[in-house]
């Protein structure tokens, strides 16, 4: 039993989760500006249920990319240079959105607005579908040699899969965020975003369960069945209370979907950290991809003090920032004229 | 710098072009970043003084210069995640070779400094009258720590690659046994220290400059000014929005505590860039004689030399101006003692790490002097010129304003550019004077000699031309747009003033309709 590696691999799938819970509804909200919103107040609102957290929420990717990196660097390393084409585009998707977010405000012309609404949208659906692509792909297989390295051109990542995992979280995304958007708004956005749950839920979710079914089919376990028996119940839970307009049961339904779906795959991965789909003797595993066990033992300790405190003061944000937003709640736009005598 | 080989000498070389992407996206970000570490602890200071004093000239200050503070944080945001992915995307053999531990400084940044940072800047920009007063401020300070401390864990990683320590070779490849040797490797604590007094520099030029134009533009416009004793009249104008008396001291406020910041920065610079050299001629001899485009052994220090400083073999170089002992003094303290060359250097570096690569290119051990000699004198010739100018600032506005002089305004403002150039310069020095090793070997003879990377063998060996071209030209094509919205977006708020930040008609926000402060 490889203890710390296993804490670690545990880790990086808890960090996963948060990124995939807390950035999906972010990514989710993006896409609705483009998607759902009809006026510019309804964007507005949608931008502003985020507008407090979603730096801090884009940092679980960051820490996710790390810790990879440290503790696992040979799955770091294979993974982010085999996937050099998508994560080129979920960098500039990144960089748009971010950069849409803060700057869509500081302006008051039409074109100014519609260009970062489509920043924001654009990068968000990118960055979705290149991350979801990512993680399928290091769950089922990439065609590596012995030493880790891409077999094949920069597209040989362009498979089924990818397309499956890319559509997956694009369409947790937006459902997610939907049920956010739900319980953090109120007035046309709520209405807008209740409507969107119960007709497009049903089938956004599809790639997602299809993605969780496949991996149990060629390596799931009883227990990793058990918890994609959990997965089902949370998401029929959170489905049917947001059809009774209980907008805080639906978001606990669809968290504890995405955990327990995302908690099925990884269970079922293990010990594998990428496959090989060349040979499977050339996988990486939490044995030959992880960092020596000092490493470890240092990451757990600063991990053990450091993520607590994340959840508190992250936690904290979001208590200060619990109130519905409307559209009568934000301050008129105001142009920006130079202090000079004409 | 590598030579490309005979083979590759028709095709672009992926490692070439890996190389000025990841040139280009630091020294990129690294515009970004050491404003934010400038500013944040000047607004925080000026949030501390409002909230001490309740005098709302602090508070125009803390919005006015936080306004800035975030049109320019976000750029730093956008574009330091590039940074973290390009390990394992362009330089996976670097990433599998140095995992066990440049990883963790990385993690470390995340879990114990951006979070802080992201989150408590999210509960600043949006907690404005919604969050305690004292809260808030707080809310900014942990804020700005976290900027400050993510800087340190950065530092860490960078100067493990300069000077590696606290490590043992397993297999030929380095492992983690010290991680406290990491952390305060003497190069990163120095390099540290170098680079937050570097950004407060960075930070104080900005105050200077923007303080000075809105001082010149009031005079301009005959709101202030200047009485037969040569001191100044503050006067309002209330139909422009927000030139009113107490703008003036927002401006002349800002403006001269931006001068001794500035001057307290460059002071701490010279200080530690003193410190740092002296430990850089130990660990890295190489990077100091080609900073000096010094091929002979000597004790001279070079203010100008003449020639090719590129050439090869050093027989083009001709020292113009030099000056006797100085670089002794400034290696070891005294006057006397010979410094290595780079023909001394050579073989010694070619009797300890061979005279090929692992696939048998031939390793050139000097760095491009042209780049090391020139970008080692901008540094210090850029940063001297932003000191001086910081002390002629603080001279000029003695009485209270500034000059009339349009010129000397462009001036002030021009000369926000110095500091960044001054540390543009600095880090591309650092980084090319370590060729060609991506990971320097640590020559001290405490030091685990054997633990080094030569750069051409750190690229991902997967990664084609194509691919790379396609991101280099993709970054930069969408770094070049973004800079022009950055710096249109912050003249048009520097020009807006006080009224841009705070609209007149703002008043506190009424229980009853509940708007927000602020929102996007």
């Amino acid at each position: 039993m490889e203890l710390l590696p296993t804490i670690w691999f545990i880790a990086i799938g808890l960090l996963w989760i948060g990124y995939l819970l807390l950035e999906g509804f972010d990514l989710g909200v993006g896409m609705h500006m483009l998607v759902s919103g009809r006026t510019e107040g309804q964007r507005r609102v949608m931008l502003n249920t985020i507008g407090p957290v979603w730096d801090g929420n884009e940092v679980w990717l960051l820490t996710a990319g790390a810790a990879t990196f440290a503790a696992f660097p040979f799955w770091y390393a294979s993974l982010f240079s085999t996937l050099y084409i998508p994560l080129v585009l979920v960098l500039l998707g990144l960089i748009f959105r971010a950069v849409g977010i803060e700057y869509r405000g500081k302006g008051n012309s039409q074109r100014w607005l519609t260009f970062w609404t489509w920043a924001i949208g654009l990068g968000s659906f990118v960055t979705a579908f290149g991350i979801g692509a990512a993680l399928a792909l290091t769950t089922t297989g990439l065609p590596l040699d012995e030493n880790g390295n891409r077999v094949g051109g920069p597209f040989v990542w362009l498979t089924p899969y990818a397309v499956l995992g890319g559509l997956a979280v694009i369409g947790f995304c937006l459902v997610h965020a939907a049920v956010f958007l739900g319980l953090k708004t109120d007035g046309s956005v709520r209405e807008r975003s209740r409507g969107f749950v119960v007709r497009v839920a049903p089938f956004a979710l599809l790639p997602i369960v299809v993605w969780v079914l496949a991996i149990q089919f060629t390596s799931g376990t009883i227990v990793t069945w058990a918890i994609v028996v959990v997965a089902v119940l949370a998401v029929v839970f959170g489905y049917v209370n947001a059809r009774r307009g209980r907008e805080g049961l639906a978001f606990i339904g669809i968290a504890a979907f995405l955990f327990a779906g995302c908690a099925s795959i990884f269970a079922a991965v293990y010990p594998v950290v990428l496959p090989s789909t060349i040979d499977h003797a050339f996988d990486l595993t939490i044995s030959n991809a992880a960092s020596g066990d000092y490493t470890l033992t240092v990451m757990t300790w600063v991990t053990a003090f450091g993520l607590p405190l994340v959840l508190l003061y992250q936690g904290y944000t979001y208590w200060v920032f619990r109130k519905r937003l409307t559209e009568t709640h934000l301050p008129e736009p105001h142009p920006v004229e130079p202090a000079v005598v004409r | 710098m590598l030579e490309p080989t005979a083979e590759k000498g028709t095709t672009v070389d992926p490692l070439e072009i890996a190389r000025w992407q990841f040139g280009i996206t630091t020294v990129y970000h690294f515009w970004m970043v050491p404003l934010t570490l400038g500013l944040g602890p000047v607004v925080a200071i000026f949030q501390t003084l409002w909230v001490r004093t309740g005098n709302p000239q602090y508070l125009r200050m803390t919005k006015f210069w936080g306004k800035l503070y975030l049109i320019n944080f976000i750029m730093g945001v956008a574009t330091g995640i590039v940074q973290e992915f390009q390990f394992g995307m362009a330089w996976s053999e670097y990433s599998r070779f140095v995992g066990d531990v440049f990883g963790a400084p990385l993690a470390m940044e995340g879990l114990l400094a951006f979070f802080f940072e992201s989150t408590f800047l999210g509960l600043w920009i949006f907690g404005w009258d919604r969050l305690p007063k004292k809260l808030h401020l707080a809310a900014l300070w942990i804020g700005v720590a976290g900027s400050i401390v993510s800087a340190f864990f950065i530092i860490v990683a960078n100067s493990w690659m300069q000077h590696p320590v606290g490590v043992e070779l397993v297999d030929g490849r380095p492992v983690l046994v010290d991680i406290f040797a990491v952390l305060t490797n003497n190069t990163a604590l120095t390099a540290y220290s170098h680079t937050i007094f570097g950004a407060l520099g960075v930070g104080a030029a900005f105050l200077i400059g923007i303080g000075w134009y809105h001082l010149w533009q009031r005079r301009k416009d005959g709101i202030d000014t200047v009485d037969a004793s040569g001191r100044v009249v503050v006067g309002e104008n209330l139909a422009v929005p927000g030139r009113d008396r107490a703008d003036h001291g927002v401006w002349i406020k800002s403006l001269r505590i931006g001068a001794v910041v500035a001057i307290l920065g460059f002071g701490g610079v010279a200080l530690t860039g003193d410190l740092q050299a002296k430990l850089m001629f130990d660990q890295q001899p190489m990077k100091m004689a080609a900073a000096e485009a010094a091929c002979q052994d000597g004790t001279s220090f070079s203010i100008l030399a003449i020639g090719d400083v590129g050439a090869k073999d050093c027989s083009q170089v001709v020292g113009v101006l030099e000056v006797p002992g100085l670089l002794s003094f400034l290696a070891h303290g005294d006057f006397t003692t010979d410094i290595k060359g780079v023909n001394t250097l050579v073989p010694e570096y070619q009797a300890k790490y061979g005279t090929t690569t692992a696939d048998g290119t031939t390793v050139n051990y000097v760095p491009v002097m042209a780049v090391t000699y020139w970008g080692f004198r901008l540094m210090i010739g850029f940063g001297a010129l932003a000191a001086f100018a910081a002390v002629v600032a603080l001279w000029l506005t003695r009485k209270g304003t500034v000059p009339r002089s349009k010129w000397i305004m462009r001036l002030a403002l021009l000369g926000i550019l110095a500091p960044f150039a001054a540390n543009s310069a600095g880090w591309i020095f650092t980084e090319m004077g370590r060729q060609p090793f991506v990971v320097a070997p640590n020559p001290n003879p405490s030091g685990v000699d054997g633990v080094f990377m030569f750069t051409a063998s750190a690229v991902s060996s997967t990664a084609t031309a194509g691919e790379l071209l396609f991101s280099l030209i993709s970054l930069t094509l969408v770094y070049g747009a973004l800079m022009v919205v950055e710096v249109t977006l912050l003249v048009k708020f520097v020009r807006g003033g006080i009224a841009g930040v705070m609209p007149p008609e703002d008043t506190p926000a009424d229980d009853d309709t509940d708007v927000l402060a602020f929102a996007y």
